[in-house]
């Protein structure tokens, strides 16, 4: 104990430098801690280290089911986008999930948390390339990136004793893509058709009918919108240049791209869009653009200057398809859940509130009891000479679409 | 405290049985600095390591990614994206300009004159942080619609004729242009460059200024010689926290640009998201990170400001 004394130093002042580690030179100053952690990450970041990352093949777990306790546990764990299920007035209740529960005794874990393909799959893909549950035993997500789960072995085939109506129900025009023949792994959720919209009063009298006019007419400079979508945004322009979306080869992508290109450099194009695009067609900020017709039926019920056309020369049709990852808990209930909403009342109910084109046939007679003007509405149940014009983009290897993609990139600057 | 009394004396040789709680006084510091460090550990350091090797990977997602020390992947990233690099760098050096030009009156505002509303004046400065980022900045598309009031004005004031002679904007438009980018950026970063100068210049005593004018300075020179070389932490601080977040921005290139306006953040979200080029991805993020520090170094530097606040 010393009493303390204010002239001369504290005992533990002298006494600091020999607390450091290596005494009074190596004692602990900022530079100091600087210069060991400097050392520190560069040992941590030395050759072995760097090495020692890099992230495993994606195609090592092919396929892999875990055990199902469908039976034992009476729920299932559905993943979906927003406003992709119907809502009662309340806003709280969703009654298809309801009267689904009421059916079966399953329990729907719905959770509105895919915003974006890519996103989405940047979330899943840790835990399905290391061959881990992802907690969701439902799915849902556009073509390319189903193509891809399917490709990588990171999705179940599905049972289709468990799914007598959606085989008997799911429309012609979705049963056969490229990357899933005969629904092996997937069921559509919705169909998406991308078609031209425009707003009529910043058009002011000038004529829209196909692609080209979008790329060419001079009054439409810098009015004019694409998808940052490169599938529905190229898809269009190569249906424009008279080839097929299907089929092409990587001629018929560059001569798109040069299309589109020219267009960019003159400003024809103001900009290449993600969902934001609505609100400056409202605006009348464009006059016409690229867009999803589950929008454009939303927008023309907002306001009666949208309206939209379809080009002759057709337009691109994409979907969001259900699936069931590796190691899902639950494969029987999402089955079921799959199942029921190929029944026409419930499709008929989720139709009538989320405005797309609805891929079970059957659904027009249910439809037209809630909702005369949707059930007469192409856009959501297409009639025959609309689904005949439809086309979906063929699936790509991995090279081509990144290499695609690349080039659609530096098109819309990188 | 304890470590001051448990202290050995100062002078003689200390005695054996004083040595543990010597030992444990020596360890202190590090203990004391184990959750920041590991902190940096986890947060920093691996990250970057992480980032690092996969900058010098090749392969793909379906066969996996390998470290094949490809450094060439940093020059083809650069040699691609260099306009994206200079954009972005421009931008952001710009929007810090423009932010310090506006940011500077307004907190010498507040902290000199505002009285007994400086706290309200404060708050509302801070107010749209109670918003999204996202939302403020579509809000700016309303607000610069091509038939909106902001733009017919400048069109009747023929503003956008020079404007579009200097190639900041197109035709009768402000949106999708470089100008439309820059606005948003100074707009979202002007409370980083306010709140900092705000501190530096309320810490500024009033008796200098009275000093100043009685050795007949004027208002201006007061500024020139005391003021604002006293608020120079402030600016220092400011810029930097308006510079360095803007030049990774990609929110309001995505938003309010064109194709013309991409900056490199935009290219790596493309790469890191859609291309799944992961490495030119890391790369890109890389190189940017060097480029900002060389830029903010040089300023450090030439402002010759070591106290930031």
């Amino acid at each position: 104990m010393e009493q303390y004394e204010p002239d001369r130093p504290s005992p533990a002042s002298p006494a600091a430098p020999r607390r450091g580690l290596r005494g009074g030179r190596a004692s602990l100053s900022r530079r100091s801690l600087l210069r060991a952690s400097t050392g520190g990450a560069l040992a941590l970041g030395g050759l072995g280290t760097l090495s020692a990352c890099g992230i495993p093949a994606a195609k090592n777990t092919a396929g892999v089911s875990s055990e199902d306790h469908s039976a034992d546990e009476k729920r299932v764990s559905f993943s979906n986008w927003t406003e992709y299920m119907d809502v009662d007035d309340s806003g709280k209740r969703r009654p298809t999930l309801d009267a689904f529960a009421g059916r079966t005794g399953i329990k729907v874990k719905y959770t509105e948390d895919i915003n974006d393909n890519v996103e989405f799959f940047g979330k899943l893909k840790p835990q399905l390339a290391a061959g881990q549950d992802t907690g969701r035993d439902l799915i849902c997500v556009t073509d390319w990136l189903a193509a891809r789960l399917i490709r990588f072995g990171w999705v179940q085939k599905l049972d289709p004793s468990n799914l007598p109506h959606a085989y008997a129900n799911l429309s012609q025009q979705f049963r056969t893509p490229d990357w899933d023949p005969g629904r092996a792994y997937s069921y559509p959720w919705t169909g998406i058709p991308t078609v031209i919209a425009y707003n009529k009063k910043a058009l002011d009298g000038v004529e829209v009918k196909s692609l080209s006019d979008l790329l060419d007419n001079p009054k439409l400079k810098g009015r004019v919108a694409f998808l940052s979508e490169m599938r529905d945004s190229v898809g269009l322009t190569l249906l424009d240049l008279g080839k097929d979306p299907g089929k092409f080869t990587d001629d018929d992508f560059d001569a798109a791209i040069a299309r589109m290109q020219k267009a960019v450099d003159r400003g024809q194009i103001r900009r290449f869009t993600g969902n934001d695009y609505t609100s400056d067609l409202a605006k009348g900020d464009l006059a016409a653009c690229v867009a999803w017709a589950g929008d454009v039926v939303q927008l023309k019920a907002d306001s009666p200057d949208i309206d939209f056309v379809i080009p002759d020369s057709g337009y691109m049709i994409s979907s969001d398809n259900l699936l069931v990852p590796n190691k899902a808990r639950h494969k029987t209930n999402a089955e079921r859940l799959i199942d029921y909403y190929y029944e026409p009342g419930p499709a008929a109910q989720l139709a009538a509130y989320i405005n797309y084109v609805c891929p079970v046939d059957g659904v027009k007679a249910e439809l037209a009891k809630i909702d005369e003007g949707a059930a007469s509405n192409p856009l959501i149940i297409p009639d025959a000479e609309m689904a005949a014009k439809s086309h979906a983009f063929r699936s790509l290897s991995a090279k081509e679409e990144a290499a695609y993609e690349e080039k659609f990139a530096k098109l819309t600057g990188a | 405290m304890a470590t001051v009394t448990d202290a050995p004396p100062l002078a003689p040789a200390p005695a054996p049985k004083e040595r543990p709680p010597r030992r444990r006084g020596r360890l202190t510091p590090y203990w004391l600095l184990l959750p920041g460090l590991l902190w940096l550990v986890v947060f920093f350091a691996l990250p970057m390591v992480y980032q690092a090797s996969t900058s010098v990977q090749t392969g793909s997602l379906e066969e996996g990614y390998r470290v094949t020390w490809h450094f060439a992947t940093y020059w083809d990233a650069v040699a691609d994206y260099w306009p994206q690099f200079l954009r972005s760098i421009a931008y952001a050096g710009t929007a810090t300009v423009l932010c310090l030009l506006l940011g500077y009156p307004l907190a010498y505002l507040i902290a000199f004159r505002a009285g007994r509303w400086r706290n309200l004046i404060l708050v509302l400065v801070i107010a749209p942080f109670f918003t999204s980022f996202l939302i403020r900045t579509l809000a700016w598309k309303t607000i610069l619609a091509d038939s909106g009031p902001v733009v017919s004005a400048l069109d009747t004031l023929h503003v956008l004729d020079v404007t579009s002679w200097l190639g900041i904007t197109a035709g009768d438009r402000v949106l999708a242009t470089p100008l439309a980018v820059v606005c948003g950026l100074t707009y979202n970063f002007l409370p980083f460059m306010i709140l900092p100068l705000y501190t530096s210049l309320e810490r500024i005593d009033g008796r200098l200024h009275e000093a100043a004018g009685d050795l007949y300075a004027r208002p201006s020179t007061t500024f020139r010689k005391v003021t604002f070389p006293l608020s120079m932490p402030g600016v220092v601080s400011g810029t930097l926290l308006t510079f360095i977040p803007a030049s990774g921005d990609y929110v309001n290139a995505d938003l309010l640009g064109s194709t013309d306006t991409r900056m490199v953040g935009n290219v790596i979200q493309t790469q890191f998201l859609r291309i799944l080029d992961y490495p030119t991805a890391a790369a890109l993020s890389f190189v940017l990170m060097a480029g900002i520090l060389a830029v903010v170094t040089l300023y450090i530097r030439k402002s010759g400001t070591e106290d930031l606040v």
